[in-house]
């Protein structure tokens, strides 16, 4: 650090960076605090429980309700499964979160960044850690300063040492949503993981730690972006934190009995607002890109508040348009229902109603076809034509089933199948095991005289015996051309 | 250096070297760059002794951790025999006709096979066995010697016409070496025509059966229904090998050509020809 003072600097090229300037978020509590615990809590509970609910989905099946499982390939939610072809739910879910996302920023601000953001709400943890062992805001950053005592150095240490250890939980947590849990802590804590839990583990831990523990409001201010386009979807009825100016200027030193205080603002200048921000801005300034929205200078200012007895809310959740309004003496009117909300809320629901709609109606059976491009057909030996098919039936429940197979508007259509009939059959039975993809090898024939054109349309026939359920799949058979 | 002198206007150090007058500033790599740098250089000194890395005058420096990219590849390939083996053994003890009965096994084989007949077969007959001009279409229903899964088997192993002492072999004369007279060749190809309906000539026709029986039928059998003992093809049928035209015909029986395939025992193993082997018996004309 350099100490000297400013007079004495010789002028120096303009850097491109900005130098860090460590924040030392101070402790307060209040009605917001309160909320971003619980908030934190019910986020952590979910990241680091959720995997260990199980879900039995019988024999050979893994039995955990939330699993993302790349060796099996199945997207497991309790009781839907989602095979990989199914990939388009997942892009629903991030339309639905981005959307959502939408909505609550054109609500009620950043709403995200400041209560549920993963940087956030680890960050939070991270610095209450710290904050228990090496005091408030003061003592830290007396601590810092002073030299390396043992005082010093254990709560230092320690600090780091709680800090990993959150960051490696934190790490191998997040394995936990895409391997068995209980099996990867076994083969974590006894060592015989693959590289990649090792190194999966690693790297979520060690980006935990550099930005919960070190980045903090770099993150937000330097490399998220997501404030850098949330502007668009504000409107002067979005709720921000703001403070009223109108009401807290001039600001002032409190003094009790001051005779001037009627001309003098609620402010009293404790600069509490600015201690317990962190990201180490002045709200006072007004609405700042640097802003997450987190609300506690309002917990911090409405504390000074009440002590003075004053009215509260002088830094507050509140409006643009509401607080022109009452710095104007106007009442204020919250209005949530715009033509804004009303978009977002449409589409939001919109794509909820599509997702739900493609889950219920979703099909538990899939057919894929590929007629053979080489040969594209083959002449027999008595002039008959045949085309060979490969034919994949998916069958996403977890129990065998059993179809007929048939063609159809094919003139004089016959089918052999490889393993399963030999002969000419007009219908063939065919077993599916449960859960999995089963591929059939079908020739189907017919005679010369039957084809009008070189490609004629035809269709397969699929009818589960079980329940009669009919599956048509069109496809095309070819002939010598004409 | 005890008095380096500092760039007003900067602030920046300088070096003490001057050119005409003109100083130049120290303006040093970043610290972070120069380390980066260092731990490069002590990492390649590190992999230079643990890696094979320099040339000496007649081998090289073979590194402490004995490393080989051939030793590495070898060690991949016996992991890939190991990964196999429960597989090979099963293919190795059973005769073909056991291995297509068992499902599992069959689709293992057909997915060997599959590129295994990519790699060795496609050349000639084509992707999926559909046949080129002079090279069998295997996808079809007529074999020359024959289309089950064994016979399938030996054609592959020996090859056909291959010098091997098993393969299939025969040769057709050449009637038109002072053999057969011209029109004899031409009555004979006129009657072989005359068995898919197309000949056009009856008297021709007729004026060639007497050739047929007396040359052809021996291996071509008595209505021309081929024999697949000679490899003769069938000739009561809509697959013509060398062309079904009146001119192809006759060319074929003046003077053969015969194709030639080799015996694969040479070079693929015998896993590798069971499978190929039930991989063309898939493809459609397997009987
Ligand atoms: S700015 Fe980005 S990282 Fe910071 S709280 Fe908001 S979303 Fe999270
Ligand atoms: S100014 Fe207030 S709301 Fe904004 S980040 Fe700082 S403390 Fe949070």
């Amino acid at each position: 650090m350099d100490n000297t003072p400013a007079e004495h600097h010789v002028p120096k090229t303009p850097s491109l960076y900005e130098t860090h300037k460590k924040v030392y978020p101070q402790k307060i509590a209040g009605r917001f605090r309160n909320l971003k615990w619980k908030i934190s809590g019910a986020i952590m509970a979910f990241y680091f429980l959720a995997p260990w609910i199980r879900w039995d989905r019988g024999e050979g099946q893994p039995d955990q309700a939330i699993l993302a499982s790349m060796n099996l390939g199945r997207l497991y939610f309790f009781n839907i499964e989602i095979w990989p072809q199914e990939i388009y739910y997942l892009t629903g879910i991030l339309v639905l979160a981005s959307v959502g996302l939408f909505l609550a920023t054109a609500m009620a601000g950043r709403v995200w960044c400041g209560f549920t953001c993963w940087q956030t709400v680890w960050t939070d943890l991270f610095v209450w850690v710290e904050e228990n062992i090496e005091g408030d805001r003061n003592k830290r950053m007396r601590l810092d300063k002073a030299p390396w005592t043992f005082n010093k150095i254990w709560r230092k240490s320690l600090k780091q040492l709680i800090w990993i250890a959150f960051s490696l939980v934190t790490g191998a947590g997040f394995l936990f949503f895409f391997n068995d849990a209980f099996e990867t802590t076994i083969n974590l804590l006894t060592g015989v993981g693959t590289y990649a839990e090792y190194g999966f583990t690693a790297l979520f831990a060690s980006t935990t730690y550099l930005l919960a523990g070190f980045a903090r409001e770099q993150v937000c201010i330097y490399m998220c972006p997501w404030p850098r386009f949330q502007g668009a979807m504000f409107d002067e009825h979005s709720l921000i934190v703001t403070y009223e100016a109108w009401r807290g200027e001039p600001r002032s030193k409190a003094k009790k009995n001051n005779p001037n205080a009627p001309v003098l603002g609620d402010c009293v200048d404790c600069n509490l607002c600015v201690s317990v921000c962190p990201t180490g801005i002045d709200i006072r300034e007004g609405d700042q890109f640097q802003c997450i929205g987190c609300a506690l200078c309002v917990d911090a200012c409405n504390s000074i508040m009440t002590k003075l007895g004053r009215p509260g809310e002088l830094i507050t959740y509140d409006s643009i348009a509401n607080q022109v309004a009452r710095s104007n003496g106007k009442s204020a009117k919250k209005r949530v229902i715009r033509k804004r909300t009303i978009a977002y809320a449409s589409l939001l629901f919109a794509v909820i109603g599509l997702m739900a709609y493609g889950l219920i109606s979703r099909t538990e059976l899939e057919i894929n076809v590929q007629r053979d491009r080489s040969p594209m057909f083959v002449q027999l030996s008595n002039g008959d034509i045949r085309n060979g098919y490969t034919f994949k039936i998916l069958n996403m429940i977890n129990v065998p089933q059993t179809f007929t197979l048939s063609v159809e508007d094919l003139e004089g259509a016959q089918m052999t199948v490889i393993g399963l009939a030999k002969d000419l059959v007009d219908t063939v039975t065919l077993d599916v095991d449960g859960d999995s993809v089963t591929t059939f090898r079908i020739f189907v024939r017919t005679t010369k005289d039957a084809l009008d054109e070189q490609f004629e349309d035809m269709h397969f026939v699929l009818i589960n015996t079980a329940t009669g359920e009919r599956i048509d799949y069109d496809s095309r058979f070819a002939g010598p051309v004409r | 250096m005890a008095n380096i002198e500092r760039d007003e206007v900067s602030g920046t150090d300088t070096t003490g070297h001057e050119w005409d007058g003109i100083k130049e500033l120290n303006t040093p790599m970043p610290r972070w760059w120069l380390w980066t740098f260092y731990v490069t250089i002590a990492w390649a000194i590190g992999y230079m002794i643990l890696y094979p890395s320099w040339p000496t005058l007649n081998t090289y420096w073979k590194g402490t951790l004995g490393y080989s990219s051939r030793v590495e590849l070898n060690t991949a390939l016996q992991d890939r025999d190991k990964a196999r083996a429960p597989w090979t053994k099963k293919f190795a003890a059973l005769p073909i006709t056991e291995i297509a009965k068992d499902r599992q096994l069959l689709e293992y084989a057909m997915a060997g096979g599959k590129v295994i007949f990519a790699d060795n077969c496609a050349p000639c007959h084509g992707s999926q066995g559909s046949g080129a001009p002079t090279y069998p279409v295997l996808a079809d229903d007529d074999w020359l010697w024959g289309g089950n899964l064994e016979e399938i088997e030996t054609t592959v192993r020996y090859g056909i016409r291959s010098n091997h002492d098993e393969a299939r072999d025969s040769e057709m004369p050449a009637f038109g070496d002072d053999y057969l007279s011209v029109s004899q060749i031409s009555d004979v190809s006129e009657y072989v025509m005359s068995f898919t309906n197309t000949s056009k000539d009856a008297d021709a026709a007729k004026r060639g059966s007497e050739v047929f029986v007396e040359e052809c039928v021996a291996c071509h059998g008595e209505t021309g229904q081929g024999g697949r003992d000679f490899g003769a093809p069938k000739l009561s049928d809509n697959v013509w090998f060398y062309g079904s035209t009146r001119e192809d015909i006759i060319k074929q029986v003046s003077k053969p050509r015969h194709g030639v395939m080799p015996a694969w025992q040479a070079r693929l193993d015998d896993v590798s020809i069971k499978q190929v082997s039930i991989y063309v018996h898939s493809l459609g004309g397997g009987e």
